[in-house]
Formats: structure tokens, sequence, C-alpha cells
């Protein structure tokens, strides 16, 4: 490379040590890529000064679509004028993150080609993040990609890439199948994907069991996690056979479980299934002892975000069981009648978890036609201001007095 | 209901919302649907102000922005690219 390397003291100190390095990853890129020696340049910069140099956001983006780039420019771009233009784009990945290797070299090739060479496998969002290119190379960049198969990945505010774990493509413990509906969701809302047309983000994420190895509760607008309504499945042989081996079923299985709803008499495992709160400590504790029953499905849980505009929420239970198969219209009834109440009453760059804190549970739930449960009943003493109206007759109201036995 | 209007004269409604009200006021795609539904009454519902926002983008008219939210503008040169 002509360009001569940028020198970066401060960067080097993050190769020390013995886990990966971004930093090392970036260097070697700089070999042969203008756009990664500037970037170190840039980085280095703003570890001195204790400051970003990236301006976000703007109007890049290729022919139809409202997401899937993410526009940003340096504010230094007489210093580093090869990252003057250094936008992000988003690929939609496959359901689960399975490629072939010929796969994953075709699309570093066409990045090497278009932008920096830079990727980020995978993003928090769960696509396949490509680092940095310049305006003029978008159009060109997507026209490979879709050639090769690939579609652009959401962002701005419309619905995200659904992404999901593995589910039974690995997975003895998944309760659906994660990757057939993810697929079919991605699919489905195609034109949300890349048409933004909701008061911010919206994110579906799949787990196929309560595990929730993808995170959903914490990161998805909508998460829906696999569960189960009958009993854990016992293999008793199992149980003593982990019993013989050494494992203190007493102290490390039925002392952590945090319903309190097993017993071990040194012989036989009993569960009181009905008080399980299906939280897979002693599944993952003894797999080869206990898996999830048998009539397997999903819990749809709501309203998760990461702190940005407002602080962070965790999802809770909107559907507290549901048979995930195709054609899924009963899932998506529901999601239609979400988008429709949410984006007509939403404020801007109002997550539909903030949304239903500000309007109310009860309110939300007349709105989109769901019946209140007690399993929605996020935190304990909490109130939901959920109020059974048919509980009272008109000569009740205002004395509160609840009528019995209806 | 009474008969719709064509795709395009919702998506020019909607063009020049935008074009008058340019420097002032970012539409959403949902502030632009509300807009026209409000214009056209019942001779226009959500599935043809999506279909006029659709138009409107692929005929490069307008296109899509992010600044915090998404929004749908006329194409500009932006500050940043300076």
């Amino acid at each position: 490379m002509a360009e001569e390397k940028r020198k970066t003291p401060k960067l080097d100190e993050l190769e020390k040590g013995a886990w990966p390095s971004f930093v090392k990853e970036i260097k070697s890129a700089a070999e042969k890529n203008p756009m990664a020696n500037d970037l170190l340049g840039q980085l280095e910069r703003s570890y001195e000064e204790k400051i970003g140099h990236w301006k976000h956001g703007g109007i890049v983006g290729v022919l139809g679509y409202g997401g899937g780039v993410i526009g940003r420019y340096s504010d230094l771009p007489e210093e580093f004028p090869n990252v003057s233009h250094f936008h992000t784009i988003r690929i939609n990945q496959p359901a689960g993150w399975f490629y072939t290797s010929d796969v994953l070299r075709k699309l570093c090739d066409i990045w090497e080609r278009h932008g920096s060479g830079l990727t980020n496998m995978h993003g928090s969002t769960g696509d396949m993040i490509f680092l940095g290119t310049k305006t003029d190379e978008l159009e060109p960049t997507f026209s490979e990609l879709t050639e090769l198969g690939f579609d652009l990945g959401g962002s701005g505010s419309d619905v995200r890439t659904p992404s999901c774990c593995c589910g039974k493509a690995r997975c003895e413990w998944a309760c659906y199948d994660t990757m057939a509906l993810t697929y079919f969701l991605t699919m489905h809302y195609q034109d949300e994907l890349h048409r933004p047309a909701f008061p911010y983000k919206w994110k579906f994420k799949m787990s196929g069991c309560p595990n929730d190895c993808v995170a959903s509760v914490a990161r998805a607008d909508m998460s829906i996690i696999g569960t189960w309504r009958d009993d854990i499945q016992i293999d008793k042989k199992a149980v003593t056979e982990y019993a013989e081996s050494g494992l203190n079923i007493q102290r490390d299985v039925v002392g952590n479980c945090p319903s309190k709803c097993m017993e071990w008499d040194g012989k036989e495992l009993k569960i009181d299934n009905k008080a399980c709160v299906k939280c897979m400590h002693c599944i993952n504790a003894m797999p080869k002892a206990l898996a999830p029953g048998k009539d397997r499905g999903a819990c749809i849980l709501i309203g998760a975000k990461a702190p940005i505009v407002e602080g962070a929420l965790l999802s809770s239970v909107l559907v507290p069981f549901i048979k995930l198969e195709p054609p899924y219209n009963e899932l998506i009834d529901l999601v239609d009648k979400i988008h429709e109440v949410w984006s007509e009453n939403g404020k801007n760059r109002e997550r539909v978890g903030e949304f239903i804190q500000r309007v109310g549970m009860g309110n939300f739930l007349e709105a989109i036609g769901v019946e209140p449960v007690p399993e929605m009943v996020a935190h304990p003493r909490e109130n939901p201001y959920v109020f059974y109206e048919e509980y009272f007759e008109e000569d009740d109201e205002g004395s509160g007095e609840q009528e019995e036995d209806k | 209901m009474a008969e719709q209007v064509k795709v395009e004269e919702v998506s020019d409604a909607m063009y020049r919302l935008i074009k008058d009200s340019m420097g002032q006021k970012k539409w959403k795609a949902t502030d632009l649907t509300k807009a026209v539904l409000e214009l056209f009454g019942d001779r226009c519902d959500k599935t043809l102000a999506k279909s006029a926002i659709r138009e409107l983008i692929e005929s490069g008219k307008c296109i899509y922005t992010y600044f915090g939210g998404s929004f749908i503008e006329i194409p500009h040169r932006e500050g940043a690219q300076n």
C-alpha cells in the first residue's frame, strides 16, 4: 500500500492480551485497504481526544429501500479522506446463521471490491454488518448481493431483520421451529422491512426454549420464546446415573430451583409441574435426564428495548402459550393489530414497550382486542390497571363493590 | 364507500405536502397517511396510501431519510457530505 501507515500507540494497547483484537484485524485490512488505514487514524484520534468523530444518519440508501444502509461520515474529512464516507450496510442473515464457506468467501469478495473489507459477523440486530463504504458504491454492492441471493436488512423505523437461535436445526430443546418462523416473518413483512412506516423500530426475535439464546426478552419488541405446557420429561435411569457420577442433585439442581417445585429423596426426583416456571435450570444441569415436555409451543412477550431515548425494558407476557405452526395466522393477526394501534397512536421514536407504559396495559389490550390474563402481570404486587367491568352491576358503580360468584 | 382516487393522485398530494413544508416539517410515513386520509376522506384508505408512498419512493421523487427516526423527503444534498 502506498499510503503511510497511521501511528496508533493507544490502539496498540488493545492488541495486548490473550483475547481477539479488533485492532489487529483492522490493521490486517489496512495492509490492502486505505479506508481501513484511515479508520485506524480516526479511531486513534478519538481515543486521544475522548470524543467520537462520526456523523450518523442522513439520506443514503439504495433506490426503493428505506432501510439497510446507515449513513456515516467523518467530521475530519481533510485529515482522513478515505473515511469521509464510511456507510454501514446491513445484510439480512440466513435464519440461524448457517452459511457455506463458499458463500462467505463470495460475500467477503464483494465487500473487498466495494468497501473497506471490514465486517461484523454479526451485529446485535442479527444481520451481517459490512462496515464502511462510499455513497457511489452502495448500488453496485446491492446489485452484487442480490445476485448472490442476499437482501438488505432493516434499519430506521421499520421491521428490523428478524433473527433466531439455531432452533430445531441443532437443539433438541427447541419447542417450535424458530428458523421456519423467522423465514416466514422475514418474507411476510418484506414491505415493512424495507419501507419504514412505524413510529420507531420493531424487532422480532425467536428463541426455541426459555434459555433464550438470542436474548429476545431483553432486546425484542416481540419476543417469541419456546415453552411447553405439560410435564417435564424425566428419564429416571439417567437421573440415577447423574447422582452416581457425583452430581449433587439436592444442592445443584433442587436447591437452585426458583419456584421450589422439585424434591429429591436420594433416589427419586419429583417435580410439581404446576409450580414450574420453565426456567430451564434443572434441564440445563441434567440434560441427559430431563427435557421439556411434549406439548410444545411458544410464549409471546412484548415490549423489550435497550436504553436509547428512554431506559431499558424487559418484555412481558402477552400470550402465555400459542401453538406456532404454519400458516401462523393467529400470530399474524395479533402482530397486525399491534402495528395498527401503535402506528396510529405512537409518538415519534416511541417503542411499543414505551407506548404500552404510556397508555397503560389495560387500554393497550382493549385496543388490540386481547383479554387480560394473570400471566400478564409483570412484577409481584404490580397493579396492571385492568378492570373487570363485567363483574360490576350498574347499581354497584361508584361503590367499588365486587359481585362474587360471577 | 365512494370511488377511490387514483394512486398517482394520492402520491401527488403527498409530494405537495412534503414540498410545501420543506425545511419546516419532516414527514413520517404515518403522518403522510393520516394527512391524505383526511384530505380524501372515504375515497382513500391505508392500503392506497401505502401504495402511494411506494410510488413516491420508486419514482425517485422522494427518498427515505434517517434523522433519529425514518422520514420521507425530497432528495437533496445533505450537509454531512460537505
